[in-house]
């Protein structure tokens, strides 16, 4: 719970890790990728505010207790999603997998969700590791990474005929959310990775499902949008949107929200810390003071208010997931401002 | 390809991006020319401003090397290998040069790329079974992203002036006043064989070339506007990556492409 100005947001963070990617986890001859992989990671927590940089070696590796203390503690949240990626080729015990994450998040009733993920290249053993899992763990939505390497293959596609047959599977095992992460690889290679036009199939054919698109299609934020736009049940995850770009450059974070406020709209935008990336406190702080710049050239932007930002920060998640909010957070129904889908209509949808 | 024009842009607002850097040190003037005709597809921008040029040196023999560096170790392969073939092309075509070595730095995929520039093989062959066509394909869509990009930097200062949308319509690119945006238009829509000269209309579909109707109108200014955003904030992020990752500037960036 954040309050500021006599305001009470209630917070999901719908986007965070548990992960181990200390040395000893590295799969030898894999070594490169693993600390590749990693410092890649920690270049991103470089965007951040410098006083909340760690260290390498604590970034490689956090406990339990420093991610209770930065996310619940010091950082607002109310209810953390844990988002696995299990890497499994460079890291021995996987990077973040759902076991990891869920048997943290089980010593901690009512502070998690525990998601898991599924890899469509596993076959028949992922289809039973996927119903293990939900089984095991309560899990609602899934996480995928369609850059994974998988035994030779640099990746999948979401509209792949094995990736229709795991969400079919998925949906029947009660999963609603499928939160979808691009990469920079793909079979094939020659292909834009992070084209996001796959997601707008499987949407189309899985109207029951919920598809979030994490760090907002970023770095394709243009094809996300318009996509977004033309498909009810996609949205916006903006975790690494606010962590990358409201404090390294705030006036293309301003351009980018507005971006999503029009196309995508409040009610289809929901926040991540993407934590240990980034503190989920600097975050929800800036976001909640932030404001669209009152120049010209961002007049035509939808404006977001205090009810725009109740619903980014905790109720849009909350509704995804089912996640009771008590009386005094919620909002009365017709607040807020509607996006392109509502304002625009057919032309759009249509064109 | 062509050199982009320098100066003439009014200084950026402050945004932070970490500690100052020293001064760029020179470099050889040829070499440098060369290496900012190279652009990354997907930023749109010469691999020099955006400061991917680590070293690049040409000995008195006619030996030149150039290293590259990128903003993350796992930056898409398609993509960096352009930058390797483009850079090893422009610097091998300079007068006086007998021999060129390109070297892609810290990559996952650095000796694929660099074997397979060197030897001429191809992206199909240098990533052997993972890809199924060479990158013409893919270049062609960032073209086209970059066409999107470009006529929303000539139309936006247009209709900040008074300008009615829909006479943008009619309006042709010898209407426009002259601008490094203009011309930069004109490039990319001429190397994806689009209309670029004076006659031809501001407004096309990028993919068939066609007018834009006065329904579309509106979204496509939208879409314009977009995705500029997109690829400005996506070398907005690579920027501070890059800072991040190598503390020296790199050969041909200026301060204000920091």
């Amino acid at each position: 719970m954040y309050e500021s100005n006599g305001e009470k947001y209630f917070v999901v963070d719908s986007h965070m890790h548990y992960w181990n990617a200390a040395p000893d986890n590295w799969v030898p001859g894999a070594e490169q990728y693993a600390e590749g992989w990693i410092k890649c990671f920690h270049a991103y927590q470089g965007l951040g505010p410098p006083e909340t940089h760690w260290s390498l070696e604590h970034f490689e590796k956090y406990s339990e207790d420093d991610l209770m203390k930065d996310v619940f503690e010091d950082g607002h949240v109310d209810v953390a999603i844990f988002q696995p990626t299990d890497l499994k080729e460079w890291y021995k015990e996987g990077f973040n997998t759902t076991e990891r994450n869920a048997l943290m998040g089980e010593k901690h009733p009512g502070k998690f969700i525990h998601n898991t993920r599924f890899d469509p290249r596993d076959s028949d053993a992922g289809l039973e590791e996927l119903r293990r899992n939900v089984e095991r763990f309560g899990s609602k939505g899934v996480k995928l990474y369609t850059a994974e390497w998988n035994n030779g293959s640099r990746g999948y596609k979401l509209s792949d005929p094995g990736a229709y047959r795991f969400l079919e599977a998925a949906q029947k095992l009660g999963i609603k959310n499928v939160h979808v992460h691009k990469g920079p690889t793909i079979w094939p290679l020659d292909k834009d990775a992070f084209d996001v036009a796959d997601v707008d199939h499987a949407a189309t054919d899985f109207p029951d499902l919920n598809f979030i698109v994490e760090h907002v299609g970023l770095p394709r934020i243009d094809d996300f949008c318009y996509m977004a736009t033309q498909e009810p049940n996609v949205y916006a995850g903006l975790s690494v949107a606010i962590g990358a770009l409201m404090y390294a450059r705030p006036q293309f974070f301003a351009r980018v929200i507005g971006e999503l406020l029009f196309w995508v709209g409040e009610d289809k935008m929901t926040f991540g810390s993407d934590y240990g990336i980034w503190e989920p406190k600097w975050q929800v702080e800036g976001f909640v003071d932030w404001e669209m710049p009152d120049r010209p050239e961002f007049a035509d932007y939808p404006k977001l208010g205090t009810a725009g930002k109740k619903k980014i920060l905790g109720l849009n998640a909350a509704k995804l997931y089912d996640i009771k909010v008590p009386d005094e957070f919620q909002l009365p129904a017709s607040a807020g401002t509607p996006g392109a889908q509502e304002v625009l209509g057919e032309p759009v949808a249509g064109a | 390809m062509t050199v982009l024009a320098r100066g003439g842009d009014p200084p950026k607002p402050a945004e932070h991006g970490g500690p100052a850097r020293p001064p760029v040190p020179p470099v050889p003037p040829g070499l440098l020319a060369a290496l900012e005709t190279v652009r990354d597809p997907e930023l749109d921008e010469p691999i020099t401003s955006l400061g991917f040029v680590a070293s690049c040196t040409v000995s008195a023999d006619g030996e030149a090397e150039v290293r590259l560096r990128l903003p993350t170790y796992f930056c898409a392969p398609n993509f960096a290998y352009l930058m390797v073939a483009d850079a090893y092309d422009a610097v091998s075509a300079l007068p006086g040069v007998r021999l060129t070595t390109v070297v892609l730095e810290d990559h996952f995929a650095s000796d694929a790329i660099n074997d397979g520039v060197a030897a001429h093989a191809g992206f199909v062959q240098s990533f052997d079974g993972e890809a199924v066509a060479e990158l013409d394909g893919l270049r062609a869509d960032f073209l086209r992203k970059a066409v999107m990009a470009g006529t929303d930097q000539v139309c936006r200062p247009l209709l900040a002036a008074g300008k009615d949308p829909a006479a943008l319509l009619t309006m042709t690119l010898g209407e426009v006043p002259p601008s490094r945006a203009l011309s930069r238009l004109r490039q990319r829509r001429a190397e994806l064989g689009l209309p670029a000269g004076d006659g031809a209309p501001v407004l096309i579909d990028p993919l068939s070339g066609a007018l834009v109707s006065a329904d579309a109108l509106p979204l496509h200014l939208r879409k314009a506007k977009v995705t500029r955003i997109s690829i400005e904030a996506n070398g907005g992020i690579c920027r501070g990556m890059l800072r991040h990752r190598y503390d020296t500037p790199g050969r041909g960036e200026t301060e204000e492409d920091q």
